[in-house]
């Protein structure tokens, strides 16, 4: 059916046969399954997302390949260490022996199992490293979309559907956040929580956890979603389902759950790519910031951190982790553009 | 014959030697005018990433401005202007000569030199020396309580600083133009005490408070124009200078030095390598050594420094107030590694004791390596790991505390890596650079390991033991507490007051009892000796004559860029 009305030609002034036909058949579909046969038919969408399946495994395999491939621990300083190489000792710290023999410099890529990417200033296992620091990254991204969609479907959907005070209320709150440029508001929460941690009552967030970086990489970008959320709901309270619903006597409590939320849902879906980009992208920087994640964990960001200082000898370093959260971001971006596209009423499913 | 010989031999000999001498100096002078004649004048540029602070030479403690106020104050003496140990000798500058010792060391009379004049023009006199002591206590510098306060009435001046007399401890005589010190027990470092900057003679009417941005005129070769800490500083000639002690103060050679701030080290490094600055403050990036080792080695000078990395272990604090814990961390640290976090065996050499090689007092011995000798050779973990067990220490979290910088940071990611194979559940913090070493200095912090470097005021070994680990430097709850491990042993201290006393009349003897000091406080192990840095410098192709003091480093005004 895909197939058929991509390639059917265009009848001027009307509508291709094929696509009446397939028009036909997605009137008897459920919104979910119509949503998916769009998206799978989005080949850049496909692709993104089996890029992703591939950093998201590489990254879960993490272990399994420092453990059994590089057979290093990438969380140890080897600076005294050797491999070998060709049946030769190769020291992983190589002093300079030209000129004036200043200066020490990590092995480079060696493009076998072990130091695949060469070493960092700590003489350990890029590659490994970059896995160990991928699972972080898109951990964060992941558990601070969650809790930013969270948050923000709660406090959108209450000041949309109850409106008035409710309403007044929580858009203040919001417009507070927003006030906080985003990035100045998450660097002054994690300069101040990164090293204290932090106790709301009985729980104790103990300094460098990541459950730091989550906490405050999904509160700041709530306002971004719940203002949109809270439109949406604002739309659809007025629209004539929802009015004739509440003509009938349905209760308020239903009509949230049956008419709105699911509504509301398909927004949020479109926006979790998104936000874990975002999100990528705020974790590595607050991480190369040392603000972020803390050693001896690894992300993306604390690997571009250990590179700076090996741009000139060692610059793989650095370019490992920063080409790995381009593809990822880049990858969620176009998924998302595919999601959004397969699910948004009011482009393709209208 | 051999008898009536030796005499004529030696007092010929003495007699050619002295023309030898005199006839070396009137051709270095010479020489000299030559230089100066050549190559005087030009715009020298200077970089640093930031500036050091107040202007203020009694209060600011930074290597990196004292260099500058070489050239700009002078004291009663001065460390030579020398190159490499020359540097250590200390020279007379506003006096006219090193005083001997009266009372058996307790009181020194200075003779100043007559007509030399401020920057504003007022002719230097003993109530400028006078004032200037009072000063110190005033303005509360670093040092009042550590240098000055042997002086007689020094104890009143540091409870009540505001009505600061030193009284009976110093007197002026501005017809005379003398200058007399009352010392409350005979000090061999009272020399060099009065050689530091902080020891500045600065005129009588300068306000007792910090002078901050604003410079307060003095005697050197240049005056500071201007200073911006957030751009740049601008040293121009003094207008009133004229050269009395080459080896004290001399004349410089360029006209204007610019000091900009705010310049990356990456981007120095670059600037330089384009002429278009001509030295950097800070070291290089440690990823740009190759590549200035190489194509750059004749702008490169490497010269030793008396001063040692280190991480101080606060004795108070679990797991370190456990003596085993912190002689583990001693054996299981790989010094090699850490000089190599530096740059390399030509950058830095690794040590385990505290005072630094070839410095008063030194003497070879390592007591935690894995064949203790005279030098450091590998660690020993499995020691490590047995002392750590026999503590039962394993598994409590530790937090290192860096700088954030590249070097501290790599360091502390180092310890870190050690602290977790030692089975602690270890961290690092790093915290900037501008606050990183009042916060572990501060036991409210409880900060129980930091990194942290040490370099030298003036080359006694009292200046690191007794400076870094006596009682008197422990102040609980302050941000000036630089016995940073507060380790606090009073027979180790009494023992350092025997060897202060001591090398009043036989320095070697001291030095001797110095050395076992060192290896009595590292037997105790309050902090882990890292290694002892080098220092580079990366100057422009026009820079010439470069001369290295081992005291205060580059003497700027003698190279020219011209």
């Amino acid at each position: 059916m895909a197939d058929t009305s991509t390639s059917s030609p265009a009848v001027p002034g009307g509508i291709a046969a094929g696509e009446r036909a397939s028009r036909r058949a997605r009137r008897g579909q459920s919104p979910w399954v119509r949503a998916w046969l769009i998206l799978r038919r989005d080949r850049a969408a496909i692709l993104a997302a089996i890029v992703l399946v591939i950093i998201v495994v590489a990254s879960l395999l993490a272990p399994l390949y420092a453990a059994h491939v590089s057979r290093t621990d990438p969380f140890r300083s080897n600076l005294s260490g050797s491999i070998t190489i060709d049946g030769q000792s190769v020291a992983i710290m190589q002093s300079s022996t030209q000129g004036l023999g200043l200066g020490v410099v990590p092995i480079g890529p060696t493009w076998r199992a072990q130091y695949l990417l060469g070493a960092d200033a700590q003489g350990r296992d890029v590659a490994a490293r970059l896995l160990y620091g991928g699972r972080n990254s898109l951990l964060i991204a992941g558990a601070s979309t969650l809790i930013c969609l969270v948050l923000a479907a709660l406090v959108g959907t209450c000041a949309g559907f109850f409106g008035g005070a409710t309403d007044m209320v929580l858009s203040r709150l919001l417009d507070v956040l927003w006030a906080f440029p985003v990035y100045l508001l998450a660097i002054s929460l994690s300069i101040v929580l990164i090293s204290q941690g932090i106790t709301i009552g009985p729980v104790e967030i103990k300094s460098g956890s990541l459950l730091l970086p989550i906490g405050i990489i999904g509160i700041i970008y709530v306002p971004y979603i719940a203002r949109p959320v809270r439109g949406r709901v604002l739309a659809l309270r007025g629209s004539e389902f929802v009015l004739a619903a509440r003509g009938l006597g349905i209760p308020r409590w239903r009509i949230l759950r049956k008419d709105i939320l699911p509504n509301v849902a398909t927004t949020l879906i479109v926006y979790i790519p998104l936000m874990m980009a975002l999100n990528i992208v705020t974790e590595s920087a607050l991480s190369f910031l040392s603000i972020g994640v803390q050693a001896p964990d690894a992300s993306w960001g604390t690997i571009m951190q250990d590179g700076q200082t090996l741009l000139y000898t060692r610059p793989v370093v650095a370019l490992a982790p920063g080409l790995a959260v381009v593809a990822t971001v880049l990858a969620l971006n176009v998924l998302g553009d595919g999601v959004r596209d397969a699910l948004d009423p009011r482009t393709k499913l209208r | 014959m051999t008898r009536l010989r030796k005499p004529i031999i030696a007092s010929t000999a003495g007699c050619a030697v002295l023309a030898l001498s005199l006839a070396g100096q009137a051709a270095l002078a010479q020489d000299r005018a030559a230089l100066m004649e050549e190559h005087r004048g030009g715009t020298m540029i200077l970089t640093a990433v930031s500036a050091a602070g107040t202007l203020d030479p009694m209060i600011n403690y930074t290597s990196q401005f004292w260099q500058i106020f070489q050239l700009t104050y002078d004291g009663l003496l001065k460390f030579k202007q020398g190159d490499r140990a020359e540097g250590f000798v200390i020279v007379p500058d506003l006096a006219e000569a090193l005083p001997e010792p009266e009372d058996g060391g307790l009181t020194y009379t200075f003779q100043l030199r007559d007509g030399i004049r401020f920057s504003n023009g007022d002719v230097v006199t003993a109530s400028d020396v006078v004032a200037s002591f009072q000063r110190i206590f005033k303005v509360n510098s670093p040092t009042s309580g550590s240098f000055y306060n042997n002086i007689v009435g020094a104890d009143l001046c540091i409870a009540e600083p505001a009505t600061c007399t030193l009284d009976g401890g110093i007197e002026g005589d501005d017809e005379a133009g003398t200058v007399t010190f009352h010392l409350m027990q005979p000090d061999s470092e009272f020399f060099a005490k009065l050689a530091v900057p902080h020891a500045s003679v600065l005129p009588a009417g300068t306000p007792t408070e910090d002078a901050g941005t604003e410079a307060i005129p003095g005697t050197g070769a240049y005056v500071i124009a201007s200073y911006d800490p957030n751009s740049e500083m601008v040293l121009t000639r003094n207008p009133e200078f004229t050269e009395w002690s080459v080896d004290a103060q001399p004349d410089g050679y360029p006209d204007e030095i610019v000091y900009r701030f705010g310049i990356s080290q990456e981007a120095a490094v670059t600037a330089i390598q384009n002429g278009q600055i001509d030295w950097m403050f800070d070291p290089p990036p440690t990823d740009r050594l190759p590549e200035l080792g190489t194509q750059y080695a004749d702008q490169i000078h490497v010269n030793p420094l008396a001063a040692f990395w280190y991480a101080p272990m606060n004795t108070n604090l679990a797991p370190f107030d456990d003596v085993r814990v912190r002689q583990a961390l001693n054996y299981a640290v790989d010094r090699n590694a850490l000089v190599g976090l530096f740059g390399g065996p030509v950058l830095a050499q690794p040590v385990c004791q505290i005072l630094p090689p070839d410095f008063p007092g030194h003497v070879d011995n390592c007591i935690y390596t894995q064949d203790p000798g005279p030098q450091w050779s590998a660690p020993d973990m499995e020691r490590a790991l047995a002392l750590v067990e026999e503590s039962g220490t394993a598994g409590q979290e530790v937090t290192i505390v860096a700088e954030d910088n590249a070097t501290s940071r790599a360091i502390g990611t180092y310890l870190q890596s050690v602290l977790t194979e030692l089975g602690y559940d270890a961290k690092v913090t790093a915290i900037s650079p501008n606050i990183q070493f009042t916060y572990i200095q501060n036991t409210d912090n409880n900060v129980q390991i930091s990194i942290s470097q040490w370099y030298m005021d003036y080359p006694a070994a009292s200046n690191f033991l007794n400076v870094l680990l006596s009682c008197a430097s422990f102040t609980p709850g302050s941000d000036s507490s630089v016995n940073i491990s507060g380790y606090c042993n009073e027979e180790l201290d009494a023992r350092m007051h025997a060897a202060m006393a001591l090398s009043i009349t036989d320095p070697d003897a001291a030095n001797a009892e110095w050395a076992l000091i060192d290896t009595a406080f590292m037997e105790q192990a309050p902090m882990v000796p890292l290694f002892t840095p080098k220092n580079i410098d990366f100057v422009s192709s026009r820079v010439g004559n470069f001369i290295f003091s081992n005291q205060f480093r580059w003497v700027i005004s003698q190279s020219w860029v011209q």
